[in-house]
């Protein structure tokens, strides 16, 4: 495929790559430094496989100060930079461009401090999202945000891309859950963003920075809140005859008044896979399911979900599965945790990301399947459909190019659907290289231009992921 | 001499209104409906433009989870929507009127321009963790949109963010959307008599590690918490405010008290007067006192908020309470005369916070920075965020600091 367009190398740059290497061997120990070519290539993309490109070098640094040293040499001598945690980013917020050196954050690994009569730990920005909570279970806490990528996804990713995942609906997504950051600016200068101390005065840096796919600075540390674990939690796994009935039924539940911790969707093809994948005991005569999880004491589970029942029995659902133990429990969450391995196993996909008004999921859903009829794909949905953030999983075949840009197409066409009705192109996963030629069908150009003014409030010279999120037509323009 | 205020109706002739502005070169200042107008510096304007006329929500379907209304709409009139529904903004809006002593309306827009968040911040986040979607008219004239109506949004730099807590010196707001949440069925508070601010403080940070998810935890010494009490006490108290459902309400009581050391004098105040309570906290009210003695409002770790205040007491004389588990500490200092910023933001600095001048007289605040000022390296980019949002620096001249 080749539909995304990459910028032409600078050739200015590229030509003077080996006194780049030589000036980035000299700030830092030959560990911290990959030049080789070999040795390049398991950066040249992220999750976002169908592109890559290699980069000039990659730099994996172990301290801020070291971080500061690279990035005030790269804004110098006006080289590109591209920030990069674990590599997870399925929208290619972290694939490289041939002129640029690749700073990555994944030796940056130490747990700094966590204060449990504060409830925040700090962080560094290449602890894995999922090491975080680790470390405090035994204490009885967790840091919220859980994208299905816990296990490799760096905090710093996180930040840069504001992640989410299944439990958001109750605790909010990274921007919710940060406090403060240490932040290495485009020119090496070395600042303090927020902290143990809620709202700091001044324009809210901290939540400019979430979400800015690595445009705005190098993360180097994180402040993140830490929340104590409830006392228990359970699903309940409801099946329905009709997708849309399953997404009227969800809408109904949050207008009651309850708000569980998470709402997970799957389809008929979706559950399919999982089923086979995962062997996790779902209804295969539904065309829905819905996992709905609720949390606290027994008193309290049982006091919501029979109100969560009863609203489901009014919309006829056809199973009730609710879990009587944490291994029934578990067995409920493991096909829906596969669903992306599972998809994987059985072709290749594309994982869309548009977030709708909750009211229009059942029109989105409808729609979608249209689309995808159209150019002749199949197509699985997983989603967090408490938040009306969708995941319409294209299935497709790689290899045949012609059938890979079907798919890129029919996921375009979905996006443009989510923004008609009121929703955006993202929910979590990011703008990127994959999103960028559509943000002109979400925002006018003069929307733009102000989110690009702001950005170089921060990166004057455009050295940081310079070619992400913005029309290229646009950011390449010299006046904004 | 009276500014002229300009009232734009809708969107377009605000816009145009700016526009001209621009040209002519008209400083202007920002306002809603004025409540939250005695916070920040004195600005520097030429005229002044208002929210007021554009007025009313625009779209709010319960189920959703959202509403949008124009800048200048009331929060009474939003509040009266919510509660119909039994939905609410769950960072809840404070209200700083009686502390000034005036009686002005807020509107929306000042609300999420001021980014002030009541009780249940510490737990459900602050007015900019609600904002969803703002439209606004930048320095240049221009209509801007961002964010949405959607509660997942990474579509591009998130200005709604900057928006919230400008203080109206980036652009002037024409809309905005909030997540709005259920209200909880019922709440009840436990107070804990006879506590000191530093016992109160571990209290605090025992209760909130548990899973009993307390959603107010404040401390007052024993002055102001007769004041809280309508009463006479002793000594300090501390609450604990639960919320949820009626039938497991109790439960999660049984499960905070559990957690507290064994002996403590536990007194369950019930929903209406926890109502009551809460509203006193999140609005100041022990400290609206009809005069001008300056107050603070000072955020910490929570565990700091303590030591903050007694440090400051020993050199200041004055009251404190506390709120956020005890991390936002608001200080009344006795002296009318002096806000005694020098000696406040040096303790509080020690202690890795900030601290604003939320009440002062007239000359008090013109010789005060009302907020903290910004190190060097964030100053500089405050000021070219600024520059790229309103370029002629029209808005709000000297609202956030005497350069922005
Ligand atoms: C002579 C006189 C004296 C007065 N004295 C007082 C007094 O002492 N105390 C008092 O509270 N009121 C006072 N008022 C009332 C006052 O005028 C308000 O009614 C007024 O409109 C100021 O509003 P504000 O926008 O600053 O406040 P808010 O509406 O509370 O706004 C808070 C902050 O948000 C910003 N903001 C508000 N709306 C927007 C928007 N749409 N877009 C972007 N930013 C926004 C503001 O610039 C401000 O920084 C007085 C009025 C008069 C005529
Ligand atoms: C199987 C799978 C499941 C997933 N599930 C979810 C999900 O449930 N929810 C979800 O939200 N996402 C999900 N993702 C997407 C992805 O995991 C997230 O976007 C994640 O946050 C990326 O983290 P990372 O460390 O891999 O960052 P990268 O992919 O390396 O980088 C992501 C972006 O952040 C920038 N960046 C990285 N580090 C820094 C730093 N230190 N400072 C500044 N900028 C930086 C990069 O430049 C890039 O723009 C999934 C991905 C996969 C492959």
């Amino acid at each position: 495929m080749t539909t995304i367009e990459f910028l032409k190398p600078d050739a200015n740059i590229t030509g003077r790559r080996n006194a780049i290497v030589e000036g980035l061997y000299n700030l830092l120990p030959d560990e911290c430094v990959i030049s080789d070519e070999r040795e390049l290539v398991p950066f040249e993309t992220d999750a976002f496989t169908a592109y890559r490109r290699l980069p000039l070098a990659v730099v994996l640094p172990y301290t801020t100060q070291q971080v500061a040293d690279v990035l005030k040499y790269c804004s110098t001598n006006k080289i590109p930079v591209v920030p990069r945690g674990a590599g997870t980013s399925l929208a290619g917020g972290a694939i490289p461009q041939e002129d640029a050196v690749v700073i990555g954050v994944s030796r940056m690994t130490r747990m700094i401090d966590v204060d449990y009569d504060n409830r925040t730990a700090v962080v560094e920005a290449g602890v894995t999202n999922l090491s975080i909570s680790e470390a405090v279970s035994k204490d009885g806490f967790f840091y919220a945000p859980d994208p299905s990528s816990q296990l490799a996804c760096t905090i710093g990713g996180n930040i840069g891309m504001n992640s989410g995942g299944a439990h958001c609906l109750k605790y909010g997504v990274t921007t919710n859950n940060l406090v403060g950051v240490k932040l290495v600016m485009f020119d090496g200068t070395i600042v303090d963003i927020g902290g143990q101390a809620l709202d700091a005065p001044g324009y809210d840096l901290l939540g400019l920075l979430c979400g800015s796919e690595g445009q705005l600075g190098i993360v180097t540390e994180a402040t993140v809140r830490l929340i104590a674990k409830p006392e228990g939690a359970r699903p309940v796994l409801f099946g329905f005859d009709d997708a849309e009935v399953a997404g009227a039924c969800v809408t109904d539940i949050i207008g009651s008044g309850i708000i569980p911790v998470a709402i997970e969707f799957m389809d008929k093809p979706a559950i399919d896979i999982c089923e086979s994948f995962a062997g996790a005991g779902y209804p295969m005569d539904v065309e829905a399911l819905l996992i709905i999880e609720v949390e606290g004491s027994d008193e309290e589970m049982d006091a919501m979900l029979k109100k969560i029942i009863k609203i489901a029995q009014k919309h006829n659902v056809k199973n009730i599965k609710e879990s009587q133990s944490a291994t029934e429990a578990a067995q409920i969450w493991k096909g829906r945790k596969s669903a992306f391995g599972a998809t994987g196993r059985i072709a290749d996909y594309i994982c869309m990301d548009g977030t709708v008004p909750l009211g229009k999921l059942s029109y989105v859903l409808r729609e979608t399947y249209k689309i995808i009829e159209q150019y002749g794909l199949r197509v699985a949905n997983v989603f967090h459909a408490g938040d009306g953030n969708m995941h319409p999983l294209i299935l497709h075949n790689a290899n045949d190019p012609k059938e890979a840009q079907a798919a890129e197409d029919a996921g375009m066409d979905i996006l443009r659907l989510c923004v008609d009705v009121g929703g955006c192109l993202t929910g979590e996963h990011g703008v990127g290289i994959e999103k960028r030629d559509l943000m002109l069908h979400q925002f006018a150009e003069i929307d733009l231009n102000q989110q690009m003014r702001v950005r170089a409030a921060f990166d004057p010279d455009w050295i940081l992921n310079p070619s992400k999120v913005f029309p290229l037509t646009l950011s390449q323009r010299k006046a904004i | 001499m009276a500014l002229k205020i300009l009232k734009p109706a809708d969107e377009l002739e605000a816009a145009q209104l700016i526009t001209n502005a621009r040209s002519e070169g008209t400083r202007l200042e920002i306002r809603g409906n004025g409540t939250k107008r005695d916070i920040g510096n004195a600005v520097s304007a030429d005229k002044i433009i208002s929210a007021s006329a554009m007025s009313g929500i625009t779209q709010y379907d319960p189920a959703e989870l959202v509403m949008v209304a124009k800048a200048g709409t009331l929060l009474s009139e939003i509040d009266k929507a919510l509660a119909k529904n039994k939905q609410m903004h769950v960072f809840e809006p404070a209200n700083y009127g009686k502390l000034f002593g005036t009686n002005g309306k807020q509107t929306i827009g000042g609300i999420a321009a001021s980014n002030m968040s009541g009780p249940r911040r510490y737990v459900a986040g602050a007015a900019r963790d609600s904002l969803l979607g703002v439209r606004f008219v930048n320095g240049s004239g221009e209509i801007i949109k961002n964010g949405g109506q959607v509660m997942k949004n990474v579509t591009g730099l998130d200005l709604v963010k900057l928006m919230g807590g400008s203080w109206g010196t980036l652009g002037f707001l024409t809309e905005v959307s909030f997540k709005v949440l259920p209200r909880p069925e019922t709440q009840i508070t436990l107070a804990i008599h006879n506590v000191s601010d530093a016992e109160g403080a571990q209290l605090m940070a025992t209760a909130m590690a548990t899973s009993a998810d307390v959603t107010g935890a404040s401390h007052a010494p024993a002055d102001i918490a007769s004041q809280l009490m309508n009463a006479p006490v002793k000594g300090g108290i501390t609450f604990m405010r639960l919320e949820g459902l009626k039938e497991t309400i109790g439960v999660r009581c049984d499960r905070v008290i559990a957690s507290l050391p064994k002996g403590l004098n536990i007194q369950e105040i019930d929903a209406r007067a926890s109502l009551a309570l809460w509203k006193m906290i999140r609005d100041v009210l022990p400290f609206a006192d009809q005069d001008q003695r300056p107050v603070w409002r000072i955020s910490v770790a929570p565990m700091s908020g303590y030591k903050v205040a007694a440090a400051i007491l020993n050199k200041l004389e004055g009251q404190v309470f506390y709120d956020w588990q005890g991390g936002l500490v608001w200080l009344r200092l006795d002296d009318v005369s002096n806000a005694n910023a020098q000696i406040v933001r040096n303790i509080v600095k020690d202690h890795g916070g900030y601290a604003t001048l939320i009440r002062a007289s007239e000359p008090v605040r013109a010789s005060t920075a009302v907020f903290q000022p910004e190190i060097a390296p964030l100053a500089a980019l405050s000021e070219r965020i600024k520059m790229a949002m309103d370029p002629s620096g029209l808005f709000n001249v000297g609202r956030m600091s005497p350069d922005v």
